[in-house]
This record gives C-alpha cells, sequence and structure tokens, in this order.
C-alpha cells in the first residue's frame, strides 16, 4: 500500500498537468463535451435574464446560443453560468467557460493585460443617470452634492468618478456586489442617482416599485461597446465566436430571416450563398460545418429578430436601434463580408 | 538463504525492515513530505506557466498605479487619483474599524446577555433566552441584509432627518455628528488625557498593595474616571477652550438635490457601517452570550456559597471570585468569536461598505490581477486572525490560574 501512494500522487499531479498545461483547443473541448459554457450576468432584463422556468433569454444570451448552433446544428447546446462582474474574466482565463457573453465593455486593458480577446460588438452602449422625476433634474451637470449608487467592478466606477472630478461636482459613492442590491438601495432612497449603461438603466427600471417615477437623463458620459470574450492564443474559437456576430448581422443586411432562410438558401445572390454555405466553404475553414451560417439564422435568427425580440421597441425596454442599427441605416453595426 | 541461516542460529530473530515500527513510520512521513511538496511545486509552476500562457501580466507593479475610483468611507486621505495600493489600505482600514468597533460591542452585549441568561428574574432570563435563539440561527448574510435595507426603509430620507439634541441627527444617508475642529493649543489636552492614565494606573497598583497592606479600600474606579476625565477637561477649559465643533449643515431651500445635509460638512457615519457594525455584533453577542453562560456555570457553586460565607456580597461575589475564575473557561472560545467576527465582516461586500474584500475586488477588477489580491486578502485576515489570537493567548495567561 505504502508503495502505491507516492507513484499515484505524482501520477495525478502529472496527469492534471498535462491536461492544464498542454489541453485541446476550446473548439475541440467544446465539440467533445457536446455543449457551450457560456458566462452571462446573474439577471439583466433583455441582455441575459432567466424566465420563470430557468430559461435564459436576451441578446447576450442569443449570441451563445448561436455560437452553439454554428458549431451543433442545435441552438439549445449551451449551459449558462451566471456571474458577477468581479468573477467574470477569471472565469473565462480559468476555462470555467468557454465564452463570456455578459454586457461587457471592450477596453484596452481588459483586451492586452488579461490574456483575453474581444470577438466584435453587439451592442453600444454608453453610461447614463437615472433619478427620481421628483428631483427637478434635467441635465447630469446638475449632479452636483449627489449620492451615487453603482455596480463595483465595472468601467462604470471609473467613469463616473471621472465625469464628477471633471466637472468639479463633489460626489458619494455607494457600489454593491450586485446588481439587485444596487437597485433595492436605490429605491429605498439611499442614493439620489444610479448609473450604469444605459441599457442596464432601462433594463433595471422595471424592477422599481414605481417605474414611472424615474428617468434616465439625456447625457451619455462614455462609450461602452459591449461584446463577447473569449481567451486569447486560441485563434480558431475566437474566429468562431467572431463570425458568429458577423453572420447575425450579415443575415439581416441580406434580409435572410429564420422564417426565409430556407427559401433564401436557393436565392440567386452570391453573397447570400456564399452566406449560407451553398457556396464555397468557408465555414469548413473555421473548423465548422458549411451550414453553420444557416443553423444560425435558422435556429436563432439575424440581428434584427434578437434585437426586436429581447431590447426592442415592442418589450417592456423599449429601446430603438439607435447606433445600434446597421452601417447603411445611419447605425455603427458593420459586419465584413462572407467571402 | 545464508543470512537467514545465521540470524536464526545467533541473535534473536529480526522480522523485515517493513515491518520494523520506527523505519516505517520515517517512510510514511517522507512519502508524506514528498508529495505535500511535489505538489506545492506543482501548483506553483502550474500557475506561473499558464499565466504566462495566456498572456497575463503579473507582479506588484500594479500597486503603484492610479486607481481612478472613489469610497464613501476612508479613514485617511484619499482620492481617485490615489493609487491602488492607497486603495487596498483604505479597505483594510475599514476592515479594522469595522471589526474593533463590532468585537467591543458584541463583547458588551454579550456579558450583559449572558449574565441575564443566569438571572432570577423569569422574564429577562426568558428574554435573553428568546434573543440567543433567535439570532444565532438565522443566518448572518439575512441579519445584514435585514439591518440595511429593511431598516433603511423605515428611517426618514435625505431630505428629513430625526434629530436628538439638535447635534445627532439620523436619515437614510447616515448618521451626522458634529466633527471637532482641533485648534492650536489643542495638544496639550492629548497629553493630559496621557497623564490621566498614566496617573490612574499607578493610584490602582498603589491602592491594592494599601489594601493588601493594611485591608483599607480606596475608590479607584471614581478616582480613575476622574482623572482620566477630569484632568483633559481642566486643562482643556485652561488653554482656553481651543476647539470648536463643526455641525453638519442641514439646507432646506433651493433645487431638492440639494436640501439635506450637505456633504463632507460634520462627521457622516455611513448607514452601510452602521448597519454592518450592528449586524456582526448582535450576531456574534448570541454566540458570546452562551459563552458566558456557560463559564460561569462552569465555576462550581460552592465558590459562591464560600464567598457569601467570607461575608462578600453579590456584586462582589460576582466581579472578584466568579468572573476571574469564569475567564479561564471563556476566553479560547471568546477568542474563535473574534475571528468569526473579523472574517464575517467580509459580507460588508453586499452592502456597499467598502472594506478590504469590497475594495480588493474593484482593483481586482480593474487591473486583473487576481492571484496578488487574493494573495493580498489572505495574508491579511491570516495575520488579523493570528495577530488577535496571539494577544487573546497572551491574556488567556494572564488570567490562568495561579498556583502557589
Amino acid at each position: 500500500m505504502s508503495k502505491k501512494i507516492l507513484p499515484l500522487v505524482l501520477g495525478a499531479a502529472m496527469g492534471v498537468a498535462a491536461t492544464t498545461a498542454a489541453g485541446a483547443t476550446t473548439l475541440e473541448d467544446v465539440k467533445a463535451k457536446g455543449f457551450i459554457q457560456c458566462g452571462v450576468s446573474q439577471g439583466l432584463p433583455g441582455f441575459s435574464n432567466p424566465d420563470a422556468q430557468g430559461n435564459w433569454t436576451g441578446l447576450d444570451v442569443d449570441l451563445c446560443r448561436a455560437m452553439a448552433a454554428a458549431v451543433f446544428g442545435d441552438a439549445s447546446a449551451v449551459k449558462f453560468t451566471p456571474l458577477s462582474a468581479k468573477e467574470r474574466f477569471t472565469a473565462l482565463q480559468s476555462g470555467e467557460v468557454d465564452v463570456l457573453s455578459r454586457n461587457t465593455t471592450w477596453t484596452m486593458s481588459r483586451d492586452t493585460q488579461l490574456g483575453l480577446n474581444f470577438a466584435g460588438v453587439n451592442y453600444y452602449d454608453g453610461q447614463g443617470f437615472m433619478v427620481r422625476k421628483d428631483l427637478g433634474v434635467t441635465s447630469a451637470l446638475e449632479l452636483s452634492g449627489a449620492s451615487v449608487c453603482t455596480n463595483t467592478g465595472t468601467t462604470t466606477e471609473l467613469n463616473v468618478a471621472d465625469y464628477f472630478r471633471a466637472n468639479n461636482m463633489p460626489y458619494e459613492i455607494v457600489a454593491f456586489e450586485k446588481a439587485d442590491e444596487v437597485v433595492a438601495a436605490y429605491d429605498a432612497g439611499r442614493c439620489d442617482v444610479y448609473t450604469t449603461d444605459a441599457s442596464g438603466l432601462y433594463a433595471q427600471r422595471l424592477k422599481l416599485t414605481n417605474p414611472g417615477d424615474h428617468m434616465v437623463l439625456s447625457e451619455i458620459i462614455s462609450k461602452e461597446p459591449l461584446g463577447p470574450v473569449v481567451r486569447q492564443g486560441d485563434d480558431e474559437w475566437f474566429n468562431v465566436a467572431k463570425w458568429t456576430l458577423n453572420a447575425m448581422l450579415n443575415a439581416e443586411e441580406l434580409g435572410v430571416t429564420s422564417e426565409n432562410v430556407d427559401e433564401m438558401k436557393a436565392s440567386d445572390n452570391p453573397s447570400v450563398k456564399r452566406l449560407l454555405g451553398a457556396e464555397g466553404s468557408f465555414g469548413e475553414a473555421i473548423g465548422l460545418s458549411n451550414d453553420w451560417a444557416y443553423n444560425i439564422v435558422k435556429n436563432v435568427g439575424n440581428y434584427e429578430e434578437s434585437f426586436n425580440a429581447n431590447v426592442g421597441p415592442d418589450t417592456p425596454l423599449g429601446i430603438s436601434r439607435g447606433v445600434n442599427a446597421l452601417w447603411n441605416a445611419g447605425g455603427f453595426m458593420y459586419a465584413p463580408p462572407v467571402r | 538463504m545464508s543470512v537467514m541461516e545465521q540470524d536464526s542460529a545467533g541473535a534473536p530473530a529480526r522480522a523485515s525492515l517493513m515491518n520494523d515500527p520506527k523505519i516505517r513510520s520515517i517512510f510514511y512521513q517522507l512519502v508524506l513530505v514528498i508529495a505535500v511538496v511535489s505538489l506545492g511545486y506543482f501548483i506553483v509552476t502550474n500557475t506561473i506557466t499558464n499565466l504566462e500562457r495566456q498572456n497575463i501580466a503579473s507582479g506588484w507593479s500594479f500597486l503603484e498605479n492610479t486607481a481612478g475610483f472613489g469610497t464613501n468611507q476612508s479613514l485617511v486621505e484619499y482620492s481617485e487619483t490615489s493609487s491602488y495600493g492607497r486603495a487596498l489600505y483604505v479597505g483594510f482600514l475599514n476592515t479594522l474599524l469595522v471589526a474593533a468597533v463590532g468585537i467591543i460591542f458584541a463583547t458588551l452585549l454579550g456579558f450583559i446577555i449572558g449574565i441575564a441568561r443566569l438571572s432570577n428574574n423569569w422574564v429577562i432570563n426568558r428574554l435573553a433566552y428568546c434573543y440567543v435563539e433567535l439570532v444565532r440561527n438565522i443566518p448572518l448574510l439575512l441579519q445584514i441584509f435585514f439591518w440595511y435595507f429593511a431598516v433603511l426603509r423605515s428611517i426618514p430620507g435625505k431630505r428629513e432627518k430625526w434629530s436628538i439634541f439638535d447635534t445627532f441627527h439620523l436619515n437614510i444617508g447616515g448618521m451626522r455628528l458634529p466633527k471637532p475642529i482641533w485648534e492650536p493649543g489643542s495638544e496639550w489636552v492629548g497629553y493630559a488625557l496621557i497623564i490621566g492614565i498614566i496617573a490612574s494606573f499607578f493610584v490602582s497598583r498603589w491602592a491594592r498593595k494599601r489594601q493588601e497592606d493594611t485591608g483599607q479600600q480606596f475608590p479607584v474606579f471614581w478616582s480613575g474616571v476622574g482623572l482620566i476625565i477630569g484632568i483633559p477637561i481642566i486643562t482643556y477649559l485652561v488653554t482656553g477652550m481651543p476647539m470648536t465643533l463643526e455641525h453638519p449643515n442641514f439646507v432646506e431651500s433651493g433645487p431638492i438635490l440639494r436640501q439635506g445635509f450637505e456633504l463632507n460638512v460634520g462627521i457622516n457615519v455611513i448607514p452601510e457601517f452602521l448597519a454592518l457594525t450592528a449586524a456582526l455584533s448582535i450576531y456574534t453577542a448570541s454566540f458570546i452570550a452562551e459563552i458566558v453562560r456557560a463559564g460561569i456555570q462552569a465555576v462550581s457553586h460552592g465558590q459562591t456559597e464560600a464567598a457569601h460565607a467570607l461575608g462578600l456580597r453579590n456584586g462582589p461575589t460576582l466581579r472578584l471570585v466568579i468572573i476571574p475564575q469564569a475567564m479561564r473557561v471563556i476566553i479560547p472560545p471568546l477568542t474563535s468569536q473574534y475571528l468569526n467576527l473579523t472574517k464575517n465582516s467580509s459580507l460588508a461586500v453586499a452592502i456597499a461598505y467598502p472594506d478590504l474584500v469590497s475594495m480588493g475586488g474593484t482593483v481586482l477588477n480593474q487591473t486583473g490581477q487576481a492571484i496578488e489580491i487574493i494573495g493580498i486578502w489572505m495574508a491579511v485576515y491570516l495575520s488579523l486572525s493570528l495577530i488577535t489570537s496571539a494577544f487573546m493567548n497572551w491574556y488567556n495567561q494572564r488570567m490562568a490560574l495561579v498556583e502557589r
């Protein structure tokens, strides 16, 4: 017995070393286990939010579902890990999740110092302020001396510090770990102002006792391009994430929707043919089947469908496309062509 | 074969090395040490390899970079332009503050409840019993939320206040107190306080010696109070009252946002601190109460009877005979409660109190230096705990039974 312990321990140690140090690529791992582990928020309506049955929905969730559709042809081959703002990068770095699709702002330090890559932007956001209507405030520049509630571990905390400092206004910051506590404290009157990304303000306003008593100020004080994140150094998986998003945007631009995708497959338009795999072998080039984009649109829809179903004007959030419209409709959304 | 024969012929037969208890134990210990060391080596090298492979920067240089975020409570100078190291230091001091205040209140409350548990008065006894059973059986995080969210909603909003003597004010923004502004000359009051403490120390030594020699008692407590409070007050008056109070400024006109207490005037004790201190002390006090009760009950009833037989009244019996003996039973578990309270203070992060974990979390998120920050957290809590238990061990030795 005693003689067996040492080799056992060392063997186990080596075994772990081998799997962690060498490792397969993420795409191989994902294919082997049969699903994608996707890091999402702990509940942000419109972006990633579980419903009463525990099914996750939202714009960020759709991106993970689209990746699953691209890899497996099955949008349900995803498991979700709710992460706090603080945990999210560590969870991705350590391999706990395969992709982080959690309204995460693309910044230079995150892109370069954390060993991560941003695979694009699926929502152009900016930080805003929400206040009670009865304060009579119309501009963020009148917020001198206010108490400001926000989330810790976000760019929000830095932006608000910069903004108040730049405008020489004193303020009191109250920073919570979880968004639910921020909402509760703001609702209780602990703070005059609630600040986070404007999309988040619209989403969280729904959780307040009287959403109608609160307004979002028009000032946007920062650039917050939100997008999916993957680990650096795995270009194959990076391509899958990047082109899943691009496929959804290209599908919208070419008028391919989940309803007409089967007819569009027979289209004469070479761009549509290339996208849907009727021509060329673009899917194989990124380690997938050639009908990858067909599966995305068929199972999840194009970007417009996802936007309208989750955050669009007909949803409780009621956010208009604005800067998130396609480039040819006055917005910033511009995907490189499939060719 | 020949060896075996020799053994059986000469000295008593020796068992195989495997069965020698000494060698066996050395062998097992060696195996354990090698296993632990190689596991440690593996963890460290694997971490370093993985960090390099994933291009994650590591090292301590980030501590000097500008933090860029603010905080709502800081015991030292801190602004957005301070460094990450400074931000962690602010968080560390906030942790120390809430732990120290929490320990003091928990001890006071715990002793009172613990003694009340033993009261002959049925109502007091049952009240203390209910307190203990209710509080110690509800998770601490829920209690923190209760004190923060439930109580917060029932106190006045930012544009209103509750006041006592028009000096202490309470609203949802926190508790406002007048802030002492020290002017030149006020340092003498501080010196006077130190002199008062030293003087009362010597008075108590002298009084004890006199009592041992002559049996005469001296009112040590009241003379101590007089020295510690009286000397500074006299100094304060003599030096011409070199201190003014800065009262919180409650604005009642102008834009609604500006109404209420003005920022940075007077002292503001933030509600996060109040809620956390209340939750921690009330929760820990319920455990301390049981420890105190157990300690007192551990002292045999014969001691009380003997003290009464010597003519000691109830008060001195408790103070001079029962408590000193009970302390020997109380101190070791009390130490664990102090350590628990300190470590539990990290739940602060749930209600926006900027303690070490909260500030560190923000630094972690902005720099991505997870291993370094978690290392700092562990080192700080470990050293705080070791210092607390070292102090309590020293105190325990002092209180231990001295056999003559």
